[in-house]
This record gives C-alpha cells, structure tokens and sequence, in this order.
C-alpha cells in the first residue's frame, strides 16, 4: 500500500532533516492575500505494521473508510483557498457541512495556529457545491478531520510565510529577523504591522507555486488544546440561522401531505379548489409521493394538508411488517464454515430494529426553480451529487443550479442524501415559486431515511483456553450508499487490499469492521437483502450493531474459560492502542468494584477511523428503576455511570471530541434500551419524540466522563462517530450482567410498544391548543 | 384578518393573523423571530420553549388567539434584556461549559434550563438531579450531561 501514501506534492524533505518538510501550495492572483492547496493524500497514514500474529489482518486494519475517502480525493483538481482579508482576517470557505461535530471549529484551529492569528478572527463559512472537486466533497465516514489537517494547515502556513515576506520587503529587511504573533508581523527594533494593513501588499498578481513548512507538534499553541465552538454565542443567543430560519424572498412555507405507506403514489385530490381557497394558502401542486401545499405560515400548511382528500397508490413496502422483514433477513444469512466438532463453541444469533437517523432539526430545503436556472438552498453532506440529480430531474445542465449548503440542525447521516432538495425542487418547478419546504416531525420518522433492521450471527469455538476460530455473518436490508460514494469505488477500488467484484456494501463494511482479538481464523461477512424501504448510514453505519454482537460473544467466551471479561479481552487483543485504552478504562471506571444484585458493569472496545475506544458503563436494572414512571415516556434500566477512554492519535480539539463522545454515549443507550421503529404494514409506526424513544434526561448517566489519552500516533483520527458502537456494547454487556440473560434483540423494549400511534392519515398529526395549560 | 397585539421581548407587536395559528408561526414566519425552533409541534420535544409572563411553554400548541394583550413573551433572544446584560446567567453558563453541538435544541434549552431553576426556588429548593431528570427538552445530538452542569452552574448565578 506504500505507494498510495505517498504525496503527489512531492513533499521535499529537508536535508539535515529536522522534520522540517515543506508542502506546496498556490498563491492566487487576488486583491488580498489569497493562498490556495489542493486537498492531498498527505493525511494518510504509514500503513500499519502488523506484529506477527495467527490470525491475518483484515482489510479494515490495512486500510480503513476515511482512507479510501482520501485516497478517492487525489485526482481532483480543485483547490480550496485560505484569504487574509484587509480588516486582519481570515476566511475559509470548508468544502464540507457542518452539522454539530464541530467541523467548523476544528478547521479554524487550524489555520488560527499556522497563521499565528487568534481563533476569533478565523471565519469558516460553508462551500456551495463545487463540483471541481468530485468527490472530495463528501462529509462521512468521520473524514472531515483527517482530510483537510495537512492542506488547511498548508495554505495557511504558506500565507503567513507572504505576510512575513511582504512586511520584509516594505522595511528593507530580512525575513529571518520577523516574528509574528497574534495577526501581527514583528520585528525586534519595535516595527510591527498588522495582517491586514500587508494583505494587499502580499498578495500575488499571477498565480505561483509556493511551499512553506509546517509547524511541528511542540510548537503548536492552539491545535490539541480544549477550544469552545466558534459558533457557540449565535447558538445561545438565538442567532444561529439554521436551514429552518433561512429567509429568501417570497420562499413561502411548504408542506406536503404523504401517503399511508412508504414511498406511496398519489391517485387523486378531491378536494384541490377547496383548500386553495383555506386562509393562507397560496398553492397546492401533486408531486410525486404526495400532495404540496404553500401558504403564509406553516400552520396553514399543516390545516390545508390536513382538510385534503387524497386516494392513494400503493407504495413500495405495503406487505412489510417488522415479521416479514425479519423472516427475509433470516433467510439471507451465509452459511457459518466452521463446524463445531471436537471442540467447544458458542452460537448467538442478535436482531436490531430498525432504527432512525433523524436530527431534531426536521428535514428542509428551499428551492427557486426558474425557466432557465434555480437555487437550492439545504444541508447536504453531498451537495455535489445533489446538484447533479437536481438538474437532471429539471432538464437542466449542472451549472445552471446554485446549491448552497446551509447550516444543519445536526444530520446522523441523515444529510447524505438530498430527498427534500430534490423535493423542495420539484414543487418549486409544478407551482412556478420559490418554496420553503418542511417535513413534518412525523414525515421525518415515517417516510425518512432509516438505519435498516439487521441480524448477527455469530460462532466462536474455543478449546483448552485458546479461541480457535470466530465467525460473524451479518445480514441487513440493503443499506443505500447511493449518495456518490460509488464514484470514489471505481476509481478507487482496483487499488484496495480486498479481492473481487464486491458490491459496495460489502466494501464498505469491509473497510470499518476488523475483529480486534486474535480468534484464530476470523471471517466476518456482510449479506444485504434489497427491499423498498428508504434507507441509509446512521452514525458509526454497521459498527454498533457488528461490535455489540461480537462484545457479548466475547463476554460469553470469557465466561466459559473462567476468565473476567476485561483480563480475557487484555489477553487476547492484538492492538496495543486497545489495550491502552482498556486498562485505562478499567482502572479509571473502577472495573470490578463491589455493586448491589441487579447493578452492573459492562466493557466495550472499538478501533476504527484510526483511533480506539473503550467504553465502560455500569447500569441499574433494579425493579425500583426499571418500573420509574415519566408520562407519555418509557424508562426501564439507567445507566448510570458511564466511562468513554479514546485514544484518537491526536485530538485536534479534546474538548470538541469530548462533546462528541458524550453524545454516542446518549445514542448507545437509546439503540440498546429505548429507540426503534416498528414497520407496520409498509411504514414505521412512530411519529414524534413521544414515540421513538431517543435518550431523555431521566435516561442519561449521572455520571459521564470522557477521558482523552495524549497524542499517540500524532494524526488525528476520526471523531464525529466513533463512540457510538463501543458504549452500545458497553451498555448490552452490562445489560446481560445485571440481569444474567444476554439479551439477543435490540433495542431491548423493542417487544412492547408503549405509546399510541397517531393516525396514518391525514399524515401530520394536528398541533394542540392546550398548551397554556402546562406552563411553569 | 383579525389582528392580535401582545408583548414581545419587551416591546408591544401588533401583528394579523388567524385565530387559530398557533403563536409558533406567528413568531416565526410572520414575526420572523426565529429563535424558537419548530422540532415536533406537538408540544413533546420543546425545542420552542420560550416564557409567558415569566414561566415556560411551548408556543407551537398555543393558538395567537390565546395571548392577551398584556401577556408578556419571552423568547431566547429577549432572555438577556430581562436580566439587564447581554447574556443571561444561563447563557453564561452555556458558554462556559460549551454545551452546545449543533445547537438546535438550546434556545429551548436554555429557557427550559431558567424556569426549571425558578421553578424548584419557588417548591423551596435548590434544583437538584430530580427536577434535572423531569426535564422533556430532546437533544438529538445528546448534550445532555453538559446541559445538567450548564444549569447548576447558571443557577448560581441567578
Ligand atoms: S415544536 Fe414545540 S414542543 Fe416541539
Ligand atoms: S445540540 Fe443538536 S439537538 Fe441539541
């Protein structure tokens, strides 16, 4: 893989070698300071050297997803550009969106600490779709971080290497003897100039290439130190325009009445002039999977879609239940190759729910479709797929569509795909308007994307204290990765360590599961089932369900060689950064300490995105707190206390990742204990927050410390999901420990639906009026 | 159109509206006040929450018709002017412990977070992990420990 590591820059090494490499860039041609860097390879990593062990590497330890996303990116042409401005300054606009992981911060550090400018005067903004640069526009698979650590850095080293020259040129003195500090370039003798009084000096009148050395890891000031959002005071404050608060002129509210069942057809509207004519409403138009109304104000949308008579066609999951889905899983399991002769073994077969990747912020979009050109505006994690498709759907050539990608109320996948683009494009094109769109919080459960229900199976033999093989067959209905990643496959996927034509899927899983133990022979195989259900990557994609089904094996295995579970795991990890992880957990969490009958602890492990995890939590399954009452919500066992060790390589920003560990923990829980949807004849039965039961405050740990170890391989490692499937089987074995059952099907309430659903029609439940009633 | 007045962050608004919309898109899209956030309307995720007359509520499942004129609204952006600053104590709180990920939920958080405190001061305690636990408001991106040690700490301070 060596030679796939390799820079195209060219990074010169400096002879004397003080680490002191220097990486290319370009200065533009620009009124200002402009520094542009092609995103490159130079993130990726050494490849890992493998100790001698029995059990082959698998691919994911060669090479993992955001590798690949890397690797994919090389071709690209497209630069991306660091500015100085006049007022001192700086601005970036990010090729990625911003959804909450805190992509924008982190990137600011960045070029606050290469320019030697303090973070508040670094503006991130988010890049509209940009073809040029393929597929390198594509927030996922925890990439963001890794990709654009040496380019962003790069350019804005480069720029105050111009600042430092121009202020050299202007005194008539040498650039040895300059300084800079805080957006100011010094000089001993008491000379200084601001950034912004030499951004016009130091800016180029024709493009040149140009290289400058980065700063190394003693040096930094800004980077691995615990920083606050930069948007954090437009967040308390209000400020925040998010998607939902956007204003553009005359993009009235929209919403669209749906269907009974997923992705149904619309028959006939039987009562169109009828509601046109309800107050506030200005247009109704059929589009394909439902019937769109505008109108002055969201709520007039909600009476008009609700007074419409529709009939409906059939949608494409009509005969699918929760059962029958399960039964087609089942039944397109592979075949497990060890048999279990002549030794002892342990079988375990794990169902998960199908499960929704819905932000709190519902799904939105504006869109202004003219004759000639429109404009989209929406949080897309993809933008570029998404103005291919768009102008497709609108007989338009790509450049006659403007996306612009806008701040997300969080995203869990969810923003991979562009549905209520595409959507919000075509009522704009039936009605001749621009268009708000909103989806309902119900439309956002019922009729959105879903992590699709997947089975594991898994068999372990084991004979006089060694565990000779481990076998993991796990089946889902077909996940869709058909936002672009397929792009990056082709061109990429002669390259990977992995042989034959597998689907995509399978590479994907491929790249982000490896068993971290030395089982002996290891396989772990993915089967898929396509049915029509709207699906897609919910955080972490296959690794909660993957890791939580082989991390109650594990504890199984252990239990039957006698051993402890975190002795057993220290003894039969293959990867040192694991171990480190684990015995700091274990002794920060106070593994094994004396707890009441019913409480319990439970240790989970992960490596993937080049970083690894221990999660250690303790859970109460004591009748008292399992039979809590809160109204209208479902308790059952606590967590609480809860332990996260991640070791990243690097942590660009600790405090960031901390805020990223805290919330997989809360996603753990709720996949374990409380959240899923259940499919019932062709659609998920939940519809607000009341019904699919993602962690609340009386869930949540007392008790919730993120410890993050000291730089290690000195590369950051992916954040965004990374804690997600260690604390999901953290929380499943601590689960079967307090109980002495190991649960087999998750979420463990699953079983029992504890609210009432709302009506599957009219699709949107009405708001009350009650709500005076319940102030305090 | 029948038109409907009330206070708004401290100063008297006057708008046209139908009876039955609720407030949530009067302040919204009429108003355009759009620090309450639309994240159900069906008065379960509370991530409208702002304050009548002092105390939380939920503007998406309350019709404008109900407001009287001397009603007092409070959104999070006139949260800081009821303390005289520019950030309320809570908001400080937020700050300092930067509880925030995508910040969809925290306008509503935060006002939650105030009349939560006023609420247990006005039972004859302190807020402690009980009334913490009573709390509806979701955080999708699950900030919630953070959102606990943001209140006790603004609590201090109020
Ligand atoms: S939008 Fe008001 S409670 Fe959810
Ligand atoms: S910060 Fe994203 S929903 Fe709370």
């Amino acid at each position: 893989m060596a030679e796939h590591r390799r820079s195209p820059n060219g990074p010169d090494a400096e002879p004397g070698g003080l680490g002191r490499r220097r990486f290319l860039g370009y200065l533009l041609a620009a009124p200002t300071l402009a520094v542009a860097v092609q995103w490159g390879a130079e993130s990726l990593d050494p490849p890992t050297a493998e100790a001698a062990i029995p059990s082959l590497p698998q691919p994911e330890d060669l090479f993992d997803l955001g590798d690949l996303q890397n690797l994919a990116a090389l071709p690209t042409s497209g630069l991306v550009s660091v500015q100085v401005n006049a007022d001192g300054t700086a601005s970036f606009a990010v090729p990625r969106a911003e959804v909450g992981q805190g992509m924008t911060t982190a990137v600011a550090m960045m070029i606050a600490e290469e320019l030697d400018l303090p973070l508040d005067k670094v503006i991130v903004t988010l890049a509209d779709a940009r073809p040029e640069l393929l597929m390198n526009q594509l927030t996922g698979g925890s990439n963001s971080m890794r990709s654009m650590y040496v380019p962003v850095r790069t350019a804005a080293a480069i720029a105050r290497q111009q600042l430092v020259a121009a202020a050299a040129r202007q005194w008539n003195l040498p650039v040895a003897e300059l300084g800079t500090r805080d957006g100011v370039v010094t000089h001993p003798s008491g000379r200084s100039a601001t950034y912004g009084s030499l951004a016009a000096a130091a800016a180029a009148t024709r493009t040149t290439a140009v290289s400058a050395p980065l700063k190394s890891p003693e040096q930094f000031r800004i980077l691995g130190t615990p920083q606050n959002r930069v948007d954090a005071r437009d967040i308390v404050t209000g400020r925040k325009t998010f998607g939902m608060d956007l204003r553009v002129p005359n993009a009235k509210p929209t919403m669209v009445r749906r269907p009974p069942t997923i992705n149904g057809t619309v028959g006939s509207v039987r009562n169109a002039d009828a509601v046109r004519a309800m107050p506030g409403v200005t247009d109704i138009a059929v589009v394909s999977h439902g019937v769109a109304v505008r109108g002055e104000t969201f709520g007039q949308c909600i009476d008009a879609l609700r007074a419409l008579e529709v009939t409906w066609g059939p949608g494409t999951v009509d005969t699918e239940s929760d059962d029958t889905v399960l039964r087609k899983v089942r039944a397109a399991e592979l075949p497990l190759a060890v048999p279990p002769l002549l030794s002892q073994h342990v079988d375990a077969e794990f169902t998960f729910a199908f499960a929704s990747n819905s932000p709190l912020e519902p799904d939105n979009a504006i869109a202004d479709v003219r004759q000639d050109s429109a404009e989209i505006w929406s949080s897309l994690k993809v933008p570029i797929v998404a103005q291919q498709e768009i102008a497709a759907m609108l007989g338009l050539p790509p450049d006659a569509v403007t996306v612009h990608v806008v701040q997300g109320g969080g995203s869990f996948g969810r923003h991979l795909f562009h549905d209520v683009a595409a959507e919000a494009a075509e009522i704009s094109k039936a009605m001749g308007k621009p268009v708000k769109l909103m989806w309902s919080r119900t439309d956002d459960f019922r009729h959105g994307r879903t992590h699709p229900m997947c089975t594991s199976r898994i068999r372990a033999t084991y004979l006089l204290g060694a565990v000779l093989s481990f076998e993991q067959r796990h089946t889902s209905v077909r996940t869709d990765f058909s936002h672009g990643l397929g792009e990056m496959i082709t061109s990429t996927a002669a390259q990977l360590p992995v042989a034959g034509n597998l689907g995509f899927a399978e590479t994907i899983f491929e790249l982000t599961q490896s068993s971290p133990y030395d089982f002996g022979v290891t396989t772990q195989l993915l089967n898929e089932v396509p049915l029509g259900f709207n699906t897609g990557s919910m955080r972490n994609i296959y690794s909660p369900n993957v890791v939580c089904a082989q991390e109650l094996v594990v504890d199984q295995l252990a239990a039957r060689m006698g051993k402890d579970p975190v002795a057993f795991r220290r003894e039969f990890l293959k990867d040192d950064r694991l171990r480190a992880v684990l015995d700091k957990a274990a002794d920060a969490g106070e593994w094994g300490r004396s707890l009441p009958p019913g409480v319990a602890q439970g240790i989970g492990l992960h490596a993937e995105y080049r970083a690894a995890v221990a999660s250690l939590v303790e859970i109460d399954c004591r009748p008292e707190t399992v039979q809590r009452k809160v109204p209208d919500g479902v308790t059952g066992p606590r967590v609480t206390r809860a332990l996260i060790v991640v070791d990243p390589g690097f942590a660009i920003n600790p405090r960031g990742l901390e805020a990223q560990l805290i919330g997989a923990m809360n996603d753990a829980i709720a996949l374990g204990l409380t959240s899923s949807l259940h499919i019932d004849n062709g659609i998920p039965l939940e519809g607000s927050w009341d019904n699919y039961f993602y962690t609340r405050q009386w869930n949540t740990p007392l008790d919730l410390k993120v410890i993050v170890l000291p730089p290690t391989t000195g590369k950051p490692g992916g954040a965004g999901e990374l804690g997600v499937a260690p604390s999901l089987a953290a929380v499943a074995c601590a689960y079967a420990r307090a109980t002495g059952t190991m649960p087999t099907s998750f979420p463990i309430n699953h079983d029992t639906l504890a609210f009432t659903p709302y009506p599957l029609e009219p699709s949107t439940p009405q708001s009350p009026v009650d709500g005076l009633d319940f102030a305090y | 159109m029948p038109s409907h007045t009330f206070m708004l962050n401290g100063k008297q608004v006057t708008v046209e509206a139908e009876d039955d919309v609720r407030l949530l898109w009067v302040l919204r899209d009429l108003l355009g006040v759009t620090g309450p956030k639309y994240g159900c309307g069906l008065n379960v995720c509370k991530s409208c929450t702002s304050h009548i007359n002092g105390k939380a509520f939920n503007p998406c499942s309350v019709p404008v018709s109900k407001i009287k004129p001397t009603d007092e609204i409070t959104t999070i952006e006139g949260l800081p002017a009821t303390v005289g600053k520019d950030l309320h104590p809570m908001q400080e709180a937020w700050l300092a412990l930067d509880v925030a990920q995508c910040g969809y939920c925290q306008p509503g958080q935060i006002m939650t977070a105030v009349a939560k405190v006023r609420q247990a001061r006005a039972a004859g305690h302190e807020i402690g992990d009980a009334d913490l636990d009573e709390i509806r408001n979701i955080c999708r991106c699950g900030t919630y420990s953070r959102i606990r040690a943001a209140i006790k700490a603004g609590a201090e301070h109020m």
